[in-house]
């Protein structure tokens, strides 16, 4: 099956009043028609500025390098229509919902806006479109959610409304933004179990981005982590777990708590997760890694394959297996 | 549950805001900024350095334009136009800064006090603000000048009466955000004052806002108090005030003269529009700083 | 539900320290809406309880009524074995309760006055509650940048200079500048990255040990809740569901809501599940043996 997306060699640096910052360094990945994949990673690791490419979403001035095909069409030199179209076609929900829906406008509204102006729909056909996708979502009583306001549905409720508006133009890509960092666990769960279920029922792809390796372990094929800007390791979401390739993704499992068992001490990362511009050269990851040396700081590093999976690290091999010991502090 | 920093750019970027702050200036900052220097130096040096007396009157000279060292000519009782301005700029700019200082700290008092306490305190004290709402500044001046006489005093203390209420206001919104911030309330938690919660914490926080409304209100001051003494109600002929020159120019103005009116004017207005505008851009530089 | 008294109150029962915080039959009511009813709990020294619950369960309304951010309705809160249950009338008695319970929030970005360094901050403190001489003052804020791991420079920068973690350290040694027998901690950690949210709670676990002091952890974040204290709390609007030690409720939940809570939190094996296809299997899980 050849991948429904295909970023290559992904560069974005943002127009700052000091000049161009780089937020992406040569990214790469692919995503298969009905995959989820997952995209972990810290504050500037820049897996929001990745989906924010996908969907030409990124802010003015932004410098982008590198191509993202999606279907065989070059994202980057889209204008017009054919971004209209594209847009369409590769939905984003984010973290806020309510950050990205007018307050003063019922939920049918917000709902309708785009087939009625965009395809033309008219306006009962529309109405009864956005009530069968709020159905799908898991919501009881649709009419009576379209006739409200968005203030007086909760949080879990309105990213429900967003997943929904997101699917009504048919996507075949979803682009999930930490679209559940702002609920409550239970509610993460109901939304993960929607998502699921849409992806399974629609053959929907699924990009999901959170700083959460749990739950992307739990919901994703497979999983990418960044860092500084950079995919350190690309692996089955599942192992990423019990086997992490790179030093850093078994670093974050290791400085999570667990909830199965109380740890003496946490082992924490020292240092901050830093953004690409201003990271170190060679190894961005070596002045926080436990398993860095001398050549790690010199050489700039690649992404290699290792036992299926993909890691940016020189020490994999040497490391394979290891990582999870905890005997090193 | 992470709240993501989305362009740790903009915190290293933000390191001398001030220093920011003041490059984005442009020419018309510039200019402004020598306008308002000027105006201060005059006030301040203007009455010691005028190169004549700016009373003496020799009518022999009325509505002579610039002659020899006389730069701007001599107005319709055949006093020295430029004496005049720079005997006047001192009540001028001055009437106007007092007028912006007394309004600044009785809003800022009102909205910092509304603002803490709350509650019907805040209640009532908003109702009384909406009352003063209703009299237009120049009206309150007129009657007080009924009142007490006219005098630049009671004109500029009514002036600053009723434009404190649009200062509590503008500040009572801000002063109510940092109240609600969680270091506020850590801070109360150490067991901190409300005193030493407002002087220290609250009132600095919103400084940059305050500075901001009182360069505002300097230029309406500047435009009422001129027109209150043109009215003759408030600085009273002969003393120099650049409304009192606009006034007495007018007669020149009818008989074809109108130097004397034009400068004055032209001053009022450069020192006004430089004022608005640095007021405008510290206003706008208050709410970028923070996020 | 269990039906919580007095008599069943925790892990508390074997012993005759006296709580450095008690808290008895407090309730909120904000208009007509209960936020908080009936809680009980004893904090014993150097011990941490939790309060756990998802958004609107009240479990921040408990932390600001303890701190006397808010007046409690009913019901009595008393620390290091003083009162606190009524509004501190004196600033003496404010000053007082400052040195009793402190609290950390929730947002690095807000918790800290923009225009005031960290060590300008402890400082302050310091002159507001002692008389130490500026040399003292100096070095208590070298002691506590020390122990929530700042160096000079950051200690002695403006928030503004400093990223999330480097803030709510300086918020912790701010918090700890009056040396309080409890910290409130609320959700103090929910707001960092994974990798210095680690950094933070190995910090507080070395505060606890070195100084005794107890914390009430407010947290939705069960690993965190079981990283950090001995005992919890769980709420669901208003109400406290299940009481008692953080392990048992962890690895055996008895109320349906607390199971549920369980069931959501994603980890190996873990598949999403619809509420009510959750409350099913969590009641299934739970009777086995």
């Amino acid at each position: 099956m050849s991948s429904l997306l295909e970023v290559r060699d992904l560069t974005v640096a943002l127009a700052m009043d000091s000049g161009p910052r780089e937020v992406i360094t040569g990214t790469s990945l692919e995503i298969s028609a009905g995959e989820a994949m997952g995209l972990v990673g810290e504050s500037g690791s820049g897996k929001s500025m990745t989906a924010k490419a996908i969907a030409r979403l990124l802010p003015d001035g932004a410098k982008v390098t590198g191509s993202v095909i999606f279907d065989g069409t070059d994202v980057l030199s889209l204008s017009g229509d054919a971004l209209l179209k594209h847009r369409a076609e590769v939905a984003v929900v984010f973290q806020d919902p309510r950050a990205h829906i007018n307050p003063v406008r019922r939920i049918s509204d917000f709902m309708t806006e785009s087939l009625r102006i965009l395809d033309d729909v008219p306006r009962t056909e529309a109405v009864r479109k956005a009530a069968a996708a709020l159905e799908e979502v898991g919501i009881d009583d649709p009419a009576k959610r379209l006739r409200q306001f968005p203030h007086e549905l909760s949080g879990g409720m309105l990213q429900r409304v967003m997943i929904a508006t997101a699917l009504l133009s048919e996507p075949r890509l979803l682009l999930a933004d930490e679209c559940t960092t702002a609920l409550d666990v239970t509610t993460q769960a109901e939304v993960m179990a929607i998502l699921d279920d849409l992806r399974r029922d629609r053959g929907l792809s699924m990009l999901f981005i959170t700083h959460d390796l749990e739950l992307a372990g739990a919901v994703c094929d497979r999983t990418c982590v960044m860092y500084a800007g950079q995919i350190v390791e690309t692996s089955v979401a599942s192992r990423l777990h019990e086997d992490p390739l790179h030093p850093y993704s078994a670093a974050l499992v290791q400085a999570r708590p667990d909830i199965t068992s109380t740890a003496d001490r946490l082992v924490a990362i020292p240092g901050r997760p830093v953004s690409a511009f201003e990271a170190p050269s060679g190894c961005r990851f070596a002045p926080r890694c436990p398993h860095a040396q001398e050549s790690c700081r010199a050489h700039e590093q690649i992404l290699t394959g290792l036992d299926g999976g993909l890691v940016r690290c020189e020490r994999a091999t040497d490391l394979r297996g290891t990582l999870l010991d905890g005997a090193h502090v | 549950m992470s709240i993501e920093i989305l362009d740790p750019v903009a915190e290293a970027e933000e390191a001398a805001p001030s220093r920011r702050r003041l490059r984005g200036l442009g020419v018309i900052g510039w200019v402004s900024i020598g306008v308002i220097v000027l105006a201060l130096l005059l006030a301040i040096f203007g009455p010691i350095v005028r190169p004549f007396d700016p009373n003496l009157s020799d009518l022999s000279f009325a509505n002579v334009g610039p002659y020899g060292s006389h730069l701007l000519g001599f107005d319709g009782q055949g006093r020295d136009v430029l004496s005049r301005l720079m005997e006047g700029a001192r009540t001028t700019v001055l009437g106007a800064g007092f007028v912006a200082l007394i309004a600044v700290v009785i809003g800022t008092t009102l909205a910092i006090a509304t603002a803490w306490f709350g509650g019907k305190f805040d209640a009532t004290v908003s109702a009384g603000i909406d009352v003063l709402f209703a009299f237009p500044g120049i009206l309150l001046a007129v009657v007080a000048a009924a009142v007490f006489g006219p005098s630049l005093f009671s004109a500029g203390l009514a002036l600053a009466i009723a434009y404190s209420p649009y200062v509590a206001r503008v500040l009572r919104g801000a002063a109510l955000k940092e109240r609600s911030m969680a270091y506020i309330a850590a801070l109360e938690v150490q067991g901190f004052g409300a005193w030493r919660l407002c002087a220290r914490h609250l009132l600095p926080n919103i400084s940059s806002l305050i500075v901001a409304q009182g360069t505002i209100l300097f230029g309406f001051a500047m435009v009422d108090l001129a027109a209150i003494s043109f009215l003759g109600l408030g600085v009273q002929s002969p003393q120099a005030d650049w409304g009192v020159m606009v006034a007495e120019g007018k007669t020149g103005l009818l008989q074809g003269y109108p130097l004397v009116s034009l400068v004055a004017v032209l001053c009022i207005v450069a020192v006004v529009a430089a004022v608005s505008f640095l007021g405008e851009r510290l206003d706008a530089g208050s709410r970028d700083v923070r996020r | 539900m269990v039906r919580m008294s007095e008599t069943s109150i925790p892990a508390t029962t074997s012993t005759e320290v006296e709580p450095v915080l008690s808290v008895r039959g407090l309730r909120k009511v904000f208009g007509t809406q209960v936020a908080v009813d009936d809680l009980s709990f004893d904090l014993l020294p150097g011990r941490s309880v939790a309060i756990v619950g998802e958004s609107g369960s009240g479990k921040t309304t408990v932390a600001r009524m303890i701190v006397g951010l808010e007046k409690a309705t009913a019901g009595t809160i008393i620390a290091c074995g003083r009162d606190r249950s009524k509004p501190a009338r004196r600033g003496a008695e404010r000053k007082l309760r400052g040195r009793e319970v402190q609290i950390v929030f929730q947002d690095p970005y807000s918790s800290l006055d923009p225009r005031q360094s960290g060590a300008n901050l402890i400082d302050e403190v310091l002159r507001v509650h002692h008389d130490h001489d500026s040399a003292a003052r100096t070095r208590i804020v070298g002691e506590l940048a020390d122990i929530v791991g700042l160096d000079r420079r950051q200690i002695h920068a403006m928030p503004r200079a400093l990223s999330g973690g480097q803030r709510q350290r300086v918020a912790i040694a701010r918090a700890l500048a009056t040396a309080p027998r409890v910290l409130i901690l609320d959700e103090s950690v929910a707001a960092l990255d994974v990798s210095i949210q680690a950094q933070v709670l190995n910090v507080l676990a070395d505060i606890r040990d070195e100084r005794g002091i107890s914390y009430v952890l407010i947290s939705h974040d069960l690993a965190v809740v079981r990283q950090l204290t001995e005992d919890a709390l769980v709420m669901q609007r208003g109400v406290v569901v299940e009481q008692g030690r953080t392990v048992d409720i962890l690895d055996n939940p008895q109320h349906d809501y607390t199971q549920m809570l369980r069931a959501s939190v994603p980890g190996p094996g873990w598949k999403p599940q619809r509420m009510r296809e959750r409350l099913k299997s969590a009641q299934a899980a739970a009777a086995k043996p």
